[in-house]
């Protein structure tokens, strides 16, 4: 909790009042907090308390060695845990000069976007119950559950896959693996149109989201927004594209932009982004078969492996934005210092205050979570 | 799907759609549930669910505890399980809490016997009283006794031990075969720096080793490339390092777990290449630079300095004691010295070793034999104590027929010689009897000085053993017969063929077996399966015994004795209070079981020693 935030304040004038909104607040996602400044239903400012979810990831990190911290990563989001996995793992490899084989970069982008697909279904659902629609998101969490069930046979773990390591990923692909995903593609994309009767095209969520929550380009850019938050402002931009990392510059993807810039053009985008990781995913389907070769490149003996000294900084496409990874090594077995740039601090903080102010008590929630945040990624 | 098909089911928001479209969901009532019983649903093949463990399979290394992301893993005595240091099988087997566990599997990843495993198993749940069965010690019936089959396993996929130890850089058979230059080259840092960095630190190695080395410490400092403290740890059970880095006979590496699927760590030519990696005056600075005791004023005499003598000798100068080493021949070192070949232990790296030991206010008196220019019951007077080291310097005979011809020879004597600088009558042909190590020295030794004068190798080994049961090291009797030496096993030796006062053979019979039902030797012989080799010179190279003639008869009578050998109690003292015996010559030969038993030695004696002080200032 931040320290500012008990500070005693002058009273506020009679026809304000301050309501605490979260931590346990049902429009919250997860233990987060706005404080609230209300003058009848309009909000005149927010302040985000962040803090209840702290777990001290970065320290926590640097008293593990270099592969323990491969369970530890994924934790620090959780609606999307596999770009976290992904980055680090880069960002070691970076700093040891490890080639990952080829076959194991496209493993990871499979993963990748099949993470992409679950965070994105979770958040429809999310986006959905704040405007009051309580079926979407049973939805959501059921056909994103299928996709739970994948990563289960691939990886072991449901959620916490712990898939990569530096080096490459732990297991190849199960038998018929890639003939059940392509089934669960086709499932998924025949279950769009239902979900565009009973959500985005529902007259409740276009009233209440279009206009909600809105930020020109030019703000966007402003407050670092980055993902699929800034597309929705007009702006092509995604790190998939403009820095390509792993196989991402062999596939055919689009990258869909809405000019609204409000709560609905943000769940747009996320929307066109599912058809497209669907689109990427068929193609590696094709291709995947065809690659041979190891999924990991041979590392040391986990218990004796001193990463040289150096510094890296990895980014990548996560569902939320771009996310960073900053390792620095002094030679040890340990990391030096661990930083993450995770898209949601930016989102939850400096946006939501600034897009709350001047909208009103009840859009509040949506507001949050059409930014899609991730309070345990703000906390760390 | 191309991206016109994917912008063709693209919706167009900006028209909102009817207001009745979400009313289409109404259709779900008729549909099934999406939401499932809860019935433990079968996990995926791979799930990472609870542990199960082989019990038979784990050997309590607790490198799973190691590797544990989050300390869940506590290593507990399980007391019906076997303990077998010399084959590296702790009874420890890991425990999990499940309060931390976060089933990343990295503790199956890294196992390296592959025991453990995580289950498909993953429901547990319990009442408040019995949140300890939280707490689990894994067993192959998973947490519930049920069997769920296994689900993250060890495959070569996700295995992250490395098997494959580094190559070590030696000379070809051709380079080798006719000069006595030493054979291995010795790692160099790089390769020295991987190879210690497979070690897990499980401590088989130091529970292993007959003189608890402490080899994790040693070997972790090589891989930090701290040299120093590694001599540092070397030396703390081990003054004769540069020795067992090149001839010990590594029983640490028996033991070492990655051993158990892979090849274990070199640890043998990783203690080789910390001392090499120094300089003589380094390591003398390192282990001798702090030692500067008080003269205690006791003296005690060792007789032989080989390893089990000097090794007494150097902990007791260190105390302060006045220690005397008294040596027969011309120079210290004893079997390393006059039984091992050049070209496995260079004389230079022995006097290294020796060098140190002196340092530390040792004195050697060679060419002093004990019994003729001295007698043991002058070294009684003068000294507190006397250890006895002799080491076993007599070849043991066949005592077949024919066996007294003097061409037929002792493998000791003929090492002996060649190593003293001697000319030897080198045959033309030689028959060797024997299959440990000592019979590959000889034959290897007779092969390089035959190539050297007639340029090819004319050598039989005969052994009584089979392949699998053969006594010498694998690689030993691979590089002899590299070089030329034919080895034959399962012959029995008959009789030592002389024509006309001259060797011309030795007639072997093939061996049926070697010992009867009660395990006594006792061989069968396949009567009709004979061979007759050809040579000039026999050598037997069967086992030795140790020449006690200077104990003189009344002490040989007073002191105990089973099988030829001199009995002594576990501190290594003989009956005679004043007389402590060590090494080879009780134990069978083996470098570092004789450098344990100088350690024992040296701490029996100090103890004696501060006795005798107490009783001295009683009085």
């Amino acid at each position: 909790m931040r320290a500012e935030n008990y500070e005693p304040k002058q009273h506020p004038p009679s026809h304000e009042y301050e309501l605490n909104f979260g931590p346990n607040h049902p429009g919250i996602e997860g233990n987060y907090a706005l404080k609230v400044k209300l003058h009848g239903d309009t909000v005149v400012s927010a302040r985000a308390d962040a803090g209840y979810l702290h777990r001290g990831f970065e320290k926590l990190m640097e008293q593990r060695l270099w592969i323990q911290n491969i369970a530890l990563v994924p934790r620090i989001c959780v609606p999307d845990p596999s770009p976290m996995e992904v980055a680090y793992s880069m960002a070691v490899e970076q700093l040891c000069g490890l080639d990952v084989p080829e076959r194991a970069q496209w493993l990871r982008v499979m993963q990748l976007e099949m993470s992409r697909i679950t965070a994105h279904l979770f958040y429809f659902g999310g986006h959905a119950a704040t405007t009051g629609m309580y079926n979407p998101m049973f939805w959501g969490v059921a056909d994103r559950d299928l996709v739970l069930d994948l990563f289960e046979e691939l990886t072991g773990g449901r959620v916490y896959c712990i898939y990569n390591m530096p080096g490459g990923v732990r297991r190849d692909i199960p038998e018929g693996f890639l003939d059940r995903l392509s089934r669960l593609l086709d499932y998924l994309e025949s279950r769009l149109p239902e979900y565009d009767n009973l959500f985005f095209t529902n007259h409740v969520l276009i009233n209440r989201a279009k206009g909600t929550g809105q930020m020109s380009q030019h703000q966007a850019l402003e407050w670092a927004v980055t993902g699929p938050n800034l597309r929705a402002t007009g702006l092509q931009c995604d790190v998939r594209r403009d820095d390509p990392y792993l196989v991402y510059d062999e596939l055919e993807f689009d990258i869909p932009v809405e000019q609204g810039g409000d709560a609905l053009a943000r769940t747009l985008v996320r929307r066109s982004e599912l058809q497209q990781s669907i689109r990427i995913l068929r193609q590696i389907i094709q291709r995947l078969p065809s690659i041979k070769g190891p999924i990991r490149a041979p590392i040391p003996n986990p218990l004796a492996w001193n990463v040289p000294a150096g510094e890296a900084y990895v980014r990548l496409e996560s569902s939320k934005g771009e996310l960073g990874w900053y390792v620095v090594s002094n030679g040890g077995q340990k990391p030096y210092r661990v930083h993450v740039r995770g898209p949601s601090s930016m989102h939850a903080v400096q946006v939501l205050e600034n897009l709350a102010k001047g909208s009103r008590l009840e859009d509040v929630a949506q507001i949050m979570f059409s930014l899609d945040a991730c309070p345990p990624e703000v906390d760390r | 799907m191309s991206s016109a098909d994917t912008k063709k089911k693209d919706i167009d928001y900006n028209s909102n759609g009817s207001v009745l479209n979400p009313l289409k969901a109404l259709s779900f009532f008729a549909k099934k549930p999406v939401t499932e019983k809860l019935e433990p649903r079968i996990a995926a093949e791979r799930y990472r669910g609870f542990h199960v463990n082989d019990w038979e399979k784990c050997i309590g290394c607790s490198t799973c505890q190691k590797v544990c992301d989050n300390a869940a893993i506590t290593m507990v005595k399980v007391p019906s399980q076997k303990e077998d240091p010399l084959n590296g099988i702790r009874n420890l087997r890991p425990a999990i809490d499940y309060g931390r566990c976060c089933w990343c599997a990295l503790c199956v990843d890294l196992c390296p016997t592959g025991s453990i495993s995580l289950s498909r198993e993953y429901v547990h749940t319990c009442y408040d009283e019995q949140l300890d069965s939280y707490f689990l010690l894994p067993d192959p019936n998973g947490m519930h006794n049920k069997d769920y089959g296994e689900g993250w396993n060890k495959t070569e996929e996700n295995d992250l031990v490395d098997h494959n130890r580094q190559v070590m850089p030696e000379r070809t058979p051709e380079s080798r075969s006719d000069n006595f230059d030493e054979i291995v080259d010795g790692y160099d840092k790089q390769q020295a720096i991987i190879e210690a960095s497979r070690c897990v630190q499980c401590g088989m190695c130091h529970d292993a080793c007959p003189t608890h080395m402490h080899a994790p410490e040693y070997i972790r400092a090589i891989w930090s490339d701290d040299i120093e403290d590694a001599v540092r740890q070397i030396y703390r059970t081990n003054p004769f390092a540069h020795t067992c880095g090149r001839v010990c006979t590594h029983r640490c590496e028996t033991a070492c777990s990655i051993g158990k699927r892979g090849e274990p760590i070199a640890i043998r030519w990783l203690k080789r290449y910390a001392v090499d990696a120094l300089s003589h005056d380094k390591i003398k600075d390192i282990v001798l630079g702090d030692v500067n005791p008080e003269s205690s004023g006791f003296n005690i005499a060792v007789i032989g300095s080989g390893p089990a003598g000097l090794t007494t000798a150097f902990d007791l100068a260190k105390l302060g004691h006045k220690v005397t080493v008294y040596e027969g021949l011309d120079k210290p070192g004893g079997m390393p010295r006059y039984g091992i070949p050049y070209y496995r232990l260079p004389f230079d790296k022995l006097d290294d070793d020796i060098n140190v030991i002196k340092a530390a206010g040792v004195k050697i008196k060679c060419n002093t034999w004990v019994g003729k220019d001295i007698t043991l019951e002058q070294l009684k007077k003068k000294n507190h104590a006397v250890l006895l080291s002799l080491g076993l310097q007599l070849g043991r005979s066949t005592r077949i027929p024919g066996s007294d011809h003097k061409h037929v020879q002792k493998a000791v004597t003929l090492l002996q010689k060649i190593a003293a600088g001697e000319k030897i009558d080198v045959p033309k042909t030689a028959a060797i009897i024997g299959g440990g190590n000592v019979a590959m020295d000889i034959a290897r030794s007779l092969a390089r000085l035959q190539k050297q004068k007639f340029g090819e190798v004319n050598i039989t080994v005969t052994a009584m053993e089979s392949f699998e049961h053969f006594l010498a090291d694998p690689e030993e009797v691979k590089e002899a017969q590299e070089e030329g030496v034919i080895i034959l096993p399962s012959r029995g030796p008959q009789e030592c063929m002389i024509e006309k006062g001259a060797l011309v053979g030795l007639r072997t019979l093939k061996v049926l077996s070697i010992f009867d039902e009660q395990g006594r030797f006792a061989p069968h012989f396949d009567e009709n399966d004979e061979i007759c080799h050809e040579c000039e010179t026999i050598v037997e190279a069967i086992g030795q015994m140790t020449d006690v003639d200077l104990l003189g008869e009344e002490l040989t009578e007073k002191l105990e004795w089973q099988r030829g050998r001199l009995q002594v109690d576990e501190n290594c003292r003989t009956s005679e209070d004043w007389l402590w015996a060590a090494g080879d010559m009780v134990r069978g030969p083996d470098v570092v079981h004789a450098v344990a038993d100088g350690h024992t030695v040296s701490k029996s004696i100090n103890e004696y020693l501060k006795t005798l002080q107490m009783e001295k200032k009683s009085s």
